[in-house]
């Protein structure tokens, strides 16, 4: 029995914008019903009052100079990864 | 004919410097190498000959000048996929990144430009650096080169099988949850993973970015001290960077060792100088790898799936040509180009991260990870470094995993480290004895110890000699 149900695994899909082939739906489920048994471990550690922890070298607020640093990349060099570019712009397809 | 087999960085750079050998000579050594064995290593994406051959002539012009080189000028390196590198294919094992070429370098790679040393070949890893294998690759696995049915580890497993391969002196890895020092081991070669924030990110393609680390995989600690030196340092372009205060180690350093078995048991017996073991335990007793390992695997996800947002099909790599709108390039170009290990990390994350799911996984993992912290730093106030194998079982067969979890678990050891954010180096420390296979031994210091740990790694490697066995090649 997957813990976690088709629509959910559609759901998360739909918000990583990955478009998933419907004959691996399945499969991706179980294994993400695994992952997710797998990481519940986690659940048993005593964390009550513990505060978080997203950073571990305790840097904060690192300033620089206010002061314009010109960039070594031209635009041109960077455009030039873009799929498709037209007159110095990045184009994109149409939005509806 | 000299052999050239194998050199460290002092004796490659004694030649060049005794006019001995040249770099162009050398060069043209790993050249070769590479084209003889990589069709059965198959550690190498793209072999940058010619670039190379031009920039070993510059050293040799400097040398026959009479201008003093320095101890990187001329020796050849591997960088992993992961780096970016100006007006060469960075990929990242990638489908979605296939074509792509870097617009500028990263700070590694300048860092090591400067120094003199010269990039001969970018090597594979699993996609994005997503396992622990180099079997999740979207472009081939690569074989270890003691046994070439089984794989070299991962993510960085190019790197390692280059070293053990002897495709030039040393390679740069990255290493997120173990992905510098579980292929060392599996390679019987040396890997740093440098303190959270040594060196900087800049230009490496993000994975988790709060336990991103960049290191070398070398020969030796020597050689690993060598490349750590030139690399670290304050970047203003990765503002997580750190000014450590390095140390000189203190005369006697007290460990502890945690056992796994009899995995690498026999450095209890080992009679190091300046080394004492004072306590030995079992790995339970150490009691945070299985937490750590799943905190790993919702904390690690969740920022892949956010950093992996930007691969959007407008901006760089490769774009779906089926789509007809911008809503349709995001799904199509990211659904055809990520491979199954990057589309799960991405799903996961995104669930973990999700609204009803927030406090319970993400939190409840941030919260762990400041328990694992705790805990090692308590350790690391009674002992100077924690000594541990590196992994619990040698190389594995290639396709011998197909269960994520059981990927997952290859890297139990060394986790926590990167949880931490703490320095840990691998050495080579003895074969498997059902196997034959390699095993990497393990020293973790506090954080800004990278240069003790090394010191430490490298007295045992004049005591020993696991280091310089190497597997040989079969073809």
């Amino acid at each position: 029995m997957s813990k976690i149900s088709i629509s959910e695994i559609e759901k998360v899909a739909k918000l990583s914008r990955i478009e998933i082939e419907a004959e691996s739906i399945d499969s991706l489920a179980q294994e993400f019903s695994s992952i997710l048994e797998f990481v519940e471990t986690i659940q048993n550690a005593k964390t009550e009052g513990i505060e978080p922890t997203s950073q571990v070298t305790g840097l904060n607020d690192v300033w620089r100079e206010d002061r314009v640093v010109n960039s070594q990349t031209s635009s041109k060099e960077l455009l030039a990864s873009a799929p498709e570019v037209l007159d110095g712009y990045v184009k994109v397809k149409k939005v509806l | 004919m000299k052999d050239l087999n194998y050199l460290t960085i002092p004796k490659a750079h004694e030649l060049l410097k005794s006019k001995k050998l040249t770099s162009e000579e050398l060069v043209k050594f790993y050249i070769n190498k590479i084209k003889k064995l990589n069709p059965k290593i198959k550690a190498v994406i793209s072999l940058e000959d010619k670039s190379a051959l031009i920039k070993a002539k510059e050293v040799d012009a400097k040398i026959a000048s009479g201008v003093e080189i320095g101890i990187l000028e001329g020796i050849p390196y591997t960088a992993k996929e992961m780096f970016m590198t100006k007006g060469v294919k960075t990929t990242a094992a990638s489908k979605i990144l296939e074509n792509y070429e870097a617009p500028y370098s990263a700070t590694a790679i300048e860092k090591l430009e400067n120094a003199g040393a010269i990039m001969i070949a970018k090597v594979n890893q699993d996609e994005f650096a997503h396992g622990g294998s180099t079997e999740n690759s979207a472009y081939h696995p690569t074989h270890n080169p003691w046994d070439l049915d089984r794989v070299p580890g991962g993510s960085s497993g190019g790197s390692a099988a280059a070293v053990a391969a002897d495709f030039g002196i040393f390679s740069l890895g990255t290493d997120t949850g173990g992905s510098i020092r579980q292929p060392a081991a599996y390679c019987g070669v040396t890997g740093l993973k440098p303190s959270y924030g040594a060196v900087s990110r800049y230009g490496v393609i993000s994975m988790a970015s709060s336990f991103d680390c960049i290191g070398p995989i070398a020969r030796s600690a020597e050689d690993a001290n060598i490349v750590f030196e030139a690399i670290n340092g304050i970047d203003a372009k990765d503002s997580t960077t750190v000014t450590y205060k390095y140390e000189k180690m203190p005369k006697s350093i007290d460990a502890i060792y945690y056992e796994v078995g009899n995995v690498v048991d026999s450095i209890k017996n080992q009679k190091i100088e300046d080394l004492k073991i004072s306590d030995v335990k079992s790995i339970e007793d150490l009691g945070i790898t299985e937490e750590a390992l799943a905190a790993y695997y919702i904390l690690v996800p969740s920022e892949i799936s956010s950093n992996l947002e930007r691969y959007d099909g407008i901006r760089y790599g490769n774009s779906s040509q089926d789509a007809s709108n911008l809503s349709e390039t995001y799904f199509k170009t990211r659904g055809e180009f990520f491979g199954p290990e990057v589309k799960r990390r991405n799903l996961i994350g995104a669930y973990a991260l999700s609204a009803g799911y927030y406090d319970a996984y993400y939190k409840k993992a941030m919260q762990v990870r400041t328990l694992i912290k705790n805990r090692v730093n308590e350790i690391l106030e009674k002992y100077d470094v924690i000594l541990m194998p590196t992994t619990i079982e040698p190389a594995f067969k290639i396709g011998s995993k197909s269960d994520p979890i059981e990927m997952y678990k290859t890297d139990i050891l060394t986790v926590f480290v990167n949880l931490a954010g703490v320095p840990s180096v691998s050495i080579p420390f003895g074969l498997d004895e059902s196997t034959g296979m390699p095993m990497g031994l393990q020293i973790i210091g506090k954080q800004g110890d990278d240069n003790k740990i090394l010191e430490i790694a490298k007295k045992i490697q004049d005591k020993t000699e696991y280091h310089e066995k190497v597997g040989e090649i079969k073809i």
